[in-house]
């Protein structure tokens, strides 16, 4: 029998790119944070709010038991870590307070997948395939890894969780994880939420692109386009480059249909693009025999 | 030489030094880039290096011409390796003469910190247990987790 399993919201960001307290947003009726609490409630056995020391009197986070960060100053891995040393014997199913698509069936096959013998079940990034820690199970086994890691000068629960005995799980709904940190997210989120589910769901479905993959400007004539793959890239695509006919005019649309065939992870908010080796705009047109390099993050030296 | 090239073989950083002499020149700084046998905890065996060569020629050539121009430095070059690379070779030089010492150190550290940045080059660690990744720090920065960008700003306002 595993151990017990408690709930943690971390909602102890600055929502510094948002400029509102994410915890309070509304997106279903209520604070982002009261949502996720009740939605942790049914399935924890006890629910509390990660917060820093001066949050403590916040009135939305006021009313809810909290577990105030030892280390405040170093994200969210400071809650992680208050969580585990207070409550030593149970584990986390540690949730961020940004995630408006969020779903009590998410919760419940992350529950129902968890290995107690790992350090954490986490779900894969749909963008990037590496783990989630905001949306994961960290087991009591987490603590004395997490407590050496952040003695070593580190903050990044991410990489804890590339480095540790995780188990990953593929998310039944892809966007589910989704999170939300500016202003245009928010009031994109709100839009989704508002339509029904399937008007909702967002183009990245290759689905909807299998039958004519290429043909977005109707009528407009194709263009032959060189791509050149690298790193991460050319491992999902396969191949160090083609060259496809398209009626992409801009690079932007072009990934969009690249991604679709070739199921890359990257969004294009983490590539650069260089048009005939030189770096350019997303929405630059693109020309007839052009050659196009989307350039995953990069890591010289 | 070149103000920025790659190299498929072990890099003659004594060579290299003699290019950068020069007689106004009162002393040189150089960086070395090594590979190390550990990464975020994990025991590493080998790096991979690969490069997008036509724009990081480029790019690494205004990186220098940069450098020369903002910090007055008399000479500066730099070499990346590419292909694969064992644990303690050289990966990756940078050379800056000039006629005193802080512009020196100042444009060499520029030189490494934009390289870094900048140009389209990955490296893929391979770890002891026999896995393998593509190494990137800016994942965890730029990835959609604003959060411990959030704790960085709060600990610069404290």
């Amino acid at each position: 029998m595993s151990t017990a399993l408690f709930g943690l919201i971390l909602a102890g960001g600055a929502s510094t790119r948002m400029q509102r307290d994410k915890a309070v947003l509304t997106y279903h009726g209520q604070s982002q944070l009261e949502w996720a609490y009740r939605l942790l409630s049914e399935i924890c056995a006890a629910t509390f709010v990660s917060v820093r020391p001066d949050q403590r009197d916040e009135p939305t986070r006021a009313q809810f038991p909290q577990i105030v960060d030892r280390l405040p100053g170093i994200g969210p891995i400071a809650g992680i870590a208050a969580a585990l040393q207070e409550h030593p014997k149970v584990a986390w199913l540690v949730v961020a307070c940004d995630l408006p698509f969020l779903t009590r069936e998410t919760l419940q096959h992350l529950i129902a997948q968890r290995d107690p013998l790992s350090v954490a079940t986490a779900y894969r990034s749909s963008h990037d395939a590496l783990p989630e820690p905001l949306c994961a199970i960290w087991e009591p086994a987490a603590r004395d890894g997490v407590l050496a890691y952040i003695e070593s000068g580190k903050q990044c629960p991410r990489k804890f969780l590339i480095n540790a005995n995780t188990r990953l799980l593929d998310q039944p709904d892809p966007r589910a994880l989704d999170n939300v940190n500016t202003v245009e997210e928010f009031s994109a989120a709100s839009a989704a939420l508002q339509s029904t589910p399937a008007d909702a769901a967002p183009a990245s479905g290759s689905t909807t692109h299998s039958a004519e993959p290429y043909s977005t400007g109707r009528g407009a004539r194709p263009i032959s386009i060189r791509i050149q793959y690298f790193a991460l890239l050319r491992e999902q695509a396969g191949r160090s480059e083609e060259t496809v006919d398209t009626t992409a005019t801009t690079p932007a649309d072009l990934y969009d249909e690249l991604r679709a065939r070739h199921e890359f992870k990257l969004d294009k908010e983490q590539l650069k693009v260089a048009i005939n080796a030189d770096f350019r705009d997303w929405r630059t047109t693109l020309a007839n025999g052009d050659s196009v390099v989307f350039i995953p993050p990069v890591a010289g030296g | 030489m070149k103000p920025f090239s790659f190299s498929s073989e072990a890099l003659p950083v004594d060579g290299y030094r003699r290019e950068l002499e020069d007689p106004a020149a009162g002393g040189y700084a150089s960086f070395e880039g090594w590979v190390r046998d550990h990464n975020e905890g994990h025991a590493v065996t080998r790096l991979e290096y690969e490069a997008f060569e036509a724009l990081a020629h480029k790019e690494g050539e205004r990186i220098v011409t940069e450098a020369i121009e903002r910090f007055g430095v008399l000479k500066a070059a730099c070499v990346h390796r590419i292909g694969s690379l064992g644990i303690g070779e050289l990966a990756v030089w940078v050379g800056v003469s000039s006629r005193h010492r802080a512009e020196a150190f100042a444009a060499c550290r520029y030189i490494i910190d934009e390289v870094k940045h900048r140009l389209p080059i990955w490296k893929k660690e391979h770890y002891v247990s026999g896995d393998s990744g593509w190494v990137n720090c800016e994942r965890c920065a730029e990835h959609a987790h604003d959060h411990a960008h959030a704790g960085a700003h709060q600990h610069q306002r404290r």
